[in-house]
């Protein structure tokens, strides 16, 4: 049995092996230059590149960004330091609630608020990214909130500060590395999802563009597009775009991990 | 003599906080208000874009059959069954492989080995789905259909799952990505379920004379087998709202097929396939239904997890 459980192990990491050596096997002979820096080519041209949907992907993950972190942020400190624990019981529930929605669903529930009558656009998109960040950056923050040493808390307020005093001089400080860390993570997730784009951003014509008003592309929606192709040049495209975005999302991914260690090794020196 | 009046001592009360207590606990407050309100909104919304094929349809849109653009006719039937068969046969598979994986994490593995595999492992979570899909498609679909299918249907061919004639889409495709994207969330709440059993217990039992298998089959999968189970609905929740990989792969037929080859649809895959081409209001009503259908779903599977998961939390609290 301890055997199967090891193969167990080396089968998820052979599968996370595989897959990544396939795209970067069949995405890096298509990166070029142009590849970062041109639209896609007209139809039938083999020159293109990506470089509309990478403006769009860093646009809409940074007004994401922008839109999910103080509310995120906010959530895990009302939790924290002021909720009755009945009432964080229940902003958790919601909160993990939200963070099981599917995100195809998200992207239903922002084209019916945001999409339909005012058209297209990559900030309802961002929105969209927005209310997937959410919970993931308010559940991590909670619990860096958390780790912080009671003992600096009450020594904040025995100096005579005030509660929110205490908050935003002495807690968001210690444990704004684990703050930055679940932004980062969920920037990682955000920038990589198509479900929430497909249909709040999705018209874009083939050029670059930085209007927020208008949709944008972005790279996940063009690995979706590319990948459902028959044309070979197409798929290569695609894949190049695969590559792009796993390199972007794992560096960002493995960032976060070990600067989430790094906080907590430094909030648990504290103690 | 003058003498130099003293400066007067720095006070400490008029110097107010720039941000009044209230303030952070207003804008707190706002703010965790503002998250239940949303899920509300979003729930409220879904339902009034679906609410056309709700009126037409009702509950009969369940066990409709029939998805027909040009007659006018939507049913979820067929939908419900591919999410259901996909999702459980992705489960099914990933389910026991995570679940070892957690086992070998936190009990098996040599020290030095656990937090690189363990980090190895939620990369794969990492992995965006448009990505597995793509490699869905081009790599594994080709691969499942001329190595993987052809030998089930020989061998295992009189098994109903297998017959048929291999394909490179289809449901089969669909649920090993599935299964690939479900293993890393089973296996890392599987070995923090594990970490969680009480070392005194584990050593007991060590110390009577039991194996390590033996420990970990009569002690250690006891103690946590309701969360095992909340795992498990959370990584069938992931699976049964995933649009975005099945769409790519999963080759969007119709039918009440129970072989693993053949094409199927699932309630997410069909959304995100047909939304933005819809040609009536009543398909893209009809669309927002499957959404509905799927936000109960999948809010049904996190509560009945999260109610699992506090149990225990509460079971663990009295004990120690």
């Amino acid at each position: 049995m301890e055997l199967l459980a090891t193969l167990a192990s080396v089968f998820a990491v052979a599968l996370l092996v595989i897959v990544i050596a396939s795209v970067i096997k069949e995405g890096a002979p298509a990166l070029s230059w142009d590849f970062f820096t041109k639209p896609p080519a007209p139809f039938g041209q083999t020159t293109g590149g990506i470089a509309n949907s990478i403006v769009g992907t860093l646009l809409m993950t940074a007004m994401a960004t922008a839109l999910a972190l103080p509310g995120g942020v906010l959530i895990a400190i009302y939790n924290v330091e002021f909720a009755p624990p009945r009432v964080a019981e229940t902003v958790r529930l919601v909160l993990n609630m939200l963070a099981g929605v599917p995100t195809i669903v998200i992207g239903i529930f922002i084209y019916g608020l945001l999409v339909v009558g005012s058209g297209q656009s990559a900030i309802a998109a961002s929105v969209a990214l927005a209310i997937l960040m959410l919970p993931l950056i308010a559940r991590a923050t909670e619990e860096v909130l958390a780790l912080v040493p009671p003992s600096l808390r009450e020594a904040g307020l025995a100096l005579g500060s005030t509660r929110s005093r205490t908050v935003i001089r002495i807690i968001l400080p210690t444990a704004i590395g684990g703050i930055i860390t679940s932004a980062i993570v969920a920037i990682a997730r955000a920038a990589g999802e198509t479900a929430p784009v497909l249909f709040t951003s999705s018209i874009v014509a083939n050029v670059v563009s930085t209007d927020v008003h208008g949709a944008l592309g972005s790279i996940p929606l063009s690995i979706y597009v590319n990948s459902e192709s028959p044309s070979v040049h197409d798929q290569q495209q695609a894949w190049a775009a695969a590559l792009v975005l796993l390199a972007f999302v794992l560096i960002l991914s493995i960032t976060g991990r070990l600067l989430s260690l790094r906080t907590r090794r430094q909030i648990e020196r504290m103690r | 003599m003058i003498a130099e009046t003293p400066a007067p001592p720095p006070s400490f009360r008029r110097r107010r906080p720039r941000f009044g207590d209230a303030g952070l606990r207003i804008l707190a407050g706002a703010a965790a208000i503002g998250a239940l309100l949303l899920v509300g909104l979003l729930v409220y919304k879904v339902t009034e874009e679906a609410w056309p094929s709700i009126s037409e349809f009702g509950l009969a849109f369940l066990w409709g059959k029939e998805w027909n653009a040009v007659t006018g006719e939507f049913g979820a039937l067929y939908l419900i069954w591919g999410t259901a068969f996909s999702s459980l046969v992705a489960i099914a598979i990933a389910a026991p492989v995570a679940i070892a994986i957690g086992l070998f994490l936190s009990e098996l593995a040599p020290r030095s080995l656990r937090a690189p595999v363990g980090a190895l492992v939620e990369l794969l979570a990492a992995i965006p789905s448009v990505v597995l899909g793509l490699w869905g498609i081009i790599v594994l679909g080709p691969f499942l259909q001329q190595h993987v299918e052809p030998w089930l249907a020989d061998h295992l061919g009189f098994i109903p799952f297998f017959s048929g004639d291999p394909s490179n889409v289809g449901l089969l495709p669909a649920a090993v990505v599935l299964t690939i994207m479900i293993i890393p969330i089973v296996a890392s709440i599987s070995r923090e379920l594990f970490l969680s059993v009480p070392g005194d217990l584990k050593q007991g039992s060590l110390a009577l004379g039991s194996t390590r298998w033996e420990m970990v089959r009569n002690v250690a999968i006891p103690q946590v087998s309701a969360g095992l189970v909340a795992a498990v609905i959370l990584g069938l929740a992931r699976a049964l709202g995933e649009a975005i990989a099945v769409s790519q792969v999963i080759g969007g037929g119709l039918s009440f097929s129970i072989s693993v080859f053949h094409p199927a649809d699932t309630l997410a895959g069909r959304i995100a396939s047909q939304y933005q081409g819809s040609t009536s209001d009543l398909q893209t009503a009809s669309l927002a239904y499957l959404a509905v259908i799927l936000l109960v779903m999948s809010l049904i599977a996190n509560v009945a997890a999260q109610l699992i998961v506090r149990r225990i939390r509460r079971r663990m609290g009295v004990a120690h």
